[in-house]
């Protein structure tokens, strides 16, 4: 049987496209989760990176620990979760909160790394320069070097939103919809066309972000900076 | 779940062999993947060595290879090679390249052009100075790329559990608990499986240490 064609005619089914199991829905759900966990990742350590760059203290701690943090696997994560979850709310806690709790441990250390990075490796000349202007170091992180870092911190957003939209397929495993309940039902009713329609839009949702934050990136990057880059 | 207790130390005692079990079988999945992976890694960073026009693109399909979810690409394996060995391994090991080959091309360009030209002028043959210079002052950076592809791969084996109760090692625990909404077994499948990691990761640590006597002896003298 040929994969590309049972793939297309799914895709192209339009009862595929309605219904609480429809495309839109299962989309909607990945994105929607994706972008809480993004979002409140980013609320914990962005701050946490962008005040441990400012200051460089515990700045040991960020890259040790990151990477140590980083290497906890999620399938193993989510799962962990669903004991502790459970006793929080017995649905949500199993089917929702484990999948989005470990979205978050995931987001959490490319955003951290990036923004302390970011704002570490701004020239501490521009720094001494702008404190000897009289700056106060709240005009300093804000007006000089979150802008100088901007580029960096976007990357490590963007590694993290390519990373979520990745592995929020696990959910399906763990009661989460989402787009990766198309690949547990494909594999579990022998249906390739639905199972590699489900991996084809999971692509597409991941390389679609990929192409937005580039695009983004090159609008943030400050104009005096990004002149430089392209001379 | 709220009736049932964290842990049942009970169920862990009467299935100590099981579990033994899939911790071995974690091992088997994650040895034989990171072997080929760091062979073939090998393999795909001489080539850019030499070639340095292919760097490039080996990094570029390398690093699209592993934007591919592993649970996308073990379901759709099945398709392809059935419930067997190879569908388990093939992501596991495509997974390694993007770990492996920039750190280990980094390994080898980190060599001094200064050492490599005494060890010419000292008469090494190009094997010998392959061996006795160029291979020993990469290793700092071969063995970091063989740290994280290990922990990397050892977390991805869990994923394996979602071809059945054959994979997965200790995710199998990971997943049945999950099913059969049994806490002591999540518990020793995602503890035991992080556990693995760590150890591995410090396994790594001591061998660049014995490896590398000359690092710690410098560190020393400062």
């Amino acid at each position: 049987m040929d994969i590309v064609a049972v793939t297309a005619q799914w895709l192209a089914d339009p009862a595929h496209w309605q219904g609480p199991n429809g495309i839109p829905l299962r989309l909607g759900e990945h994105v929607a989760l994706s972008v809480v966990s993004l979002f409140l990742a980013a609320l914990v350590a962005m701050p946490l990176g962008l005040w441990i760059g400012h200051t460089g203290r515990f700045s040991w701690l960020v890259v040790s620990s990151a990477n140590a943090w980083r290497a906890l696997p999620s399938f193993a994560v989510i799962g962990l979760l669903v004991p502790f979850t459970t006793l929080l709310d017995p649905n949500l806690g199993f089917i929702l909160y484990p999948t989005l709790a470990a979205m978050i441990v995931l987001a959490g250390p490319p955003i951290l790394v990036n923004s302390y990075e970011g704002v570490a490796g701004v020239d501490r000349d521009l720094v001494e320069a702008a404190r000897g202007m009289g700056m106060s170091e709240r005009q300093i992180l804000f007006g000089l070097e979150m802008p100088v870092a901007l580029p960096v911190l976007a990357a490590g957003i963007r590694s993290a939103a390519v990373q979520v939209i990745a592995t929020a397929t696990l959910g399906a495993t763990f009661g989460f919809g989402g787009l990766g309940r198309y690949i547990v039902l494909g594999d579990a009713n022998r249906d390739n066309g639905e199972l590699f329609g489900g991996v084809v839009i999971v692509a597409a949702l991941a390389l679609t972000t990929l192409a937005v934050f580039v695009l983004i990136e090159r609008r943030l990057a400050s104009p005096g900076l990004a002149a430089r880059t392209a001379g | 779940m709220n009736s049932e207790p964290l842990v049942r130390w009970d169920w862990i005692g009467a299935h100590l062999g099981p579990i033994l079990d899939r911790v071995g079988q974690h091992l088997y999945l994650a040895v034989i993947a990171v072997s080929i992976g760091f062979a073939i890694s090998f393999g795909l960073a001489a080539l850019s060595i030499r070639r340095r026009r292919l760097y490039p693109f080996v990094t570029l399909l390398a690093t699209a290879v592993y934007t591919i979810p592993s649970f996308a690409m073990f379901a759709a394996l099945v398709v392809v090679s059935g419930l067997s060995i190879f569908t388990a391994e093939i992501p596991l090991v495509v997974y390694t390249f993007i770990l492996f080959v920039p750190n280990i091309v980094a390994g080898f360009d980190a060599v001094p052009q200064d050492v490599l030209d005494a060890a010419d002028g000292m008469g090494y043959t190009s094997a010998q100075r392959w061996w006795q210079v160029e291979l020993p002052l990469s290793v700092p950076l071969v063995v970091a790329g063989l740290r994280l592809a290990t922990v990397s791969t050892i977390g991805l084996v869990t994923v394996s559990a979602i071809l059945g109760d054959r994979f997965g090692g200790l995710g199998y625990y990971i997943l049945d608990g999950y099913h059969r909404h049994f806490p002591t077994e999540i518990l020793v499948g995602g503890l035991l499986s992080i556990g693995l990691a760590v150890l591995a990761d410090l396994g790594f640590v001591l061998l660049r240490r014995l490896l590398t006597p000359w690092a710690a002896a410098r560190a020393a003298a400062r």
